[in-house]
């Protein structure tokens, strides 16, 4: 038998929780996890995001909901309320006259609420960080859990940062009692 | 092109010679020099006139020239849909001088007014609603004249304590940095950076 001499290609198994969990129904009939566990799995697998489509950004944004990139499958979709949203997407420049009307929105999102800054103008100015009329970093309105690069980002790059906020609820998701 | 533009210059100033100072033709674009007192009639007459019939106004905008007594030039661009030619007018006034207001020929200076004021501070007499439009509410200093820094004067940030927006002075980590290079398309006219000593020789 040859010995493989390059990188491992073969990657892990992926069907091996869906067999185990197969395996477990089929021989009790029921499955056991926490309601903490079941709530998360919840919350990541129906993200509705508050779009807030300032600039170019914005283009991108509806890019990740259309059919190409169809982030419906992830569960993750546009809604254009903040009251029924659970995650803001920041998609473009924000600027000073901006800045309150974009703080009344997320104040007005239910908890547990996240934000997603999209693109060099929300992340920190960008290409108008010195100018008079730009707040330098939507963080500095309203506290942001994943910072989307780009100028703009890809809508790939959106969907993987959606990806990555899926992944910081799963991990540090906890229930407020 | 060019001789179209020019037979139509000369004919503006034999018509109106009262509005003219000056006129000229270049890269195939006719700018009419104008007193600041006689730009609405110049217009109406421009839009009315069968062989101008500049009857879409493309913009309004201005030039700051501060080392100049005559500061800023208000530049208005029109169209003429029927004779499809172009012009280009423009009005040098003093900080402190109004401009007439052309809302009454083109309902679309409205906005372009505002703008030119909200960006530049120069006045429009007879302008029925000259507000800022664009800049934010409560906005000090007019942010296209030279003199004013890039940066501005105030910054937003929301307030934990008070739970809303406040306005701050502006703190920057790094001072903004100008990369003053040759630019490709045009060439330098002045000793580049680093070359001071070659210049001298």
């Amino acid at each position: 038998m040859a010995v493989m001499t390059g990188a491992n290609t073969a990657g892990v198994d992926k069907e091996v929780v869906t067999r185990a969990l197969n395996a477990e129904l089929q021989d009790k009939g029921f499955l056991l996890t926490s309601a903490e566990d079941i709530i998360n799995w919840a919350r990541t697998g129906s993200l509705h995001w508050m779009t807030f489509g300032l600039a170019c950004c914005a283009v991108e944004m509806m890019h990740t909901s259309m059919p190409r990139y169809d982030a419906e499958r992830f569960g993750i979709a546009p809604r254009a309320s903040p009251r029924q949203s659970d995650v803001m997407i920041v998609a473009g420049t924000l600027t000073n006259k901006m800045a309150p009307a974009l703080r009344k929105v997320y104040d007005q999102m239910p908890e547990p609420r996240y934000v997603i800054s999209m693109g060099s103008c929300a992340n920190g100015g960008g290409y108008y960080h010195y100018s008079y009329s730009v707040v330098r970093g939507c963080d500095r309105v309203v506290p942001v859990d994943v910072y989307v690069p780009g100028c703009p980002p890809t809508a790939e790059a959106l969907l993987y940062g959606l990806m990555q906020l899926q992944r910081k609820i799963r991990r540090t998701g906890t229930l407020v009692r | 092109m060019t001789e179209a533009l020019k037979e139509l210059g000369a004919q503006i100033e034999a018509k109106r010679p009262d509005c003219v100072v000056a006129w000229s033709v270049s890269f195939d674009e006719l700018t009419i020099d104008v007193t600041p007192s006689n730009i609405a009639g110049l217009v109406e007459f421009l839009k009315s006139d069968p062989n101008c019939k500049f009857s879409t106004l493309v913009d309004i905008t201005a030039v700051d020239y501060p080392e100049r007594a005559k500061r800023f030039d208000v530049v208005y661009h029109f169209l003429s849909m029927y004779r499809n030619q172009r012009i280009r007018l423009r009005a040098a006034v003093r900080e402190d001088e109004m401009v007439p207001s052309i809302v009454k020929v083109h309902p679309s200076a409205n906005w372009f007014e505002r703008e030119v004021y909200d960006m530049f501070g120069i006045l429009f007499s007879g302008h029925p609603d000259l507000r800022r439009i664009l800049t934010d509410y409560g906005f000090r200093g007019f942010p296209l004249r030279k003199d004013f820094p890039t940066t501005g004067y105030t910054e937003v940030r929301y307030d934990e304590a008070q739970k809303r927006v406040v306005y701050e002075p502006v703190k920057l980590v790094q001072e903004y940095r100008q990369f003053d290079f040759m630019s490709p398309w045009e060439g330098a006219e002045y000793i580049l950076p680093g070359d001071e000593k070659e210049g001298a020789q």
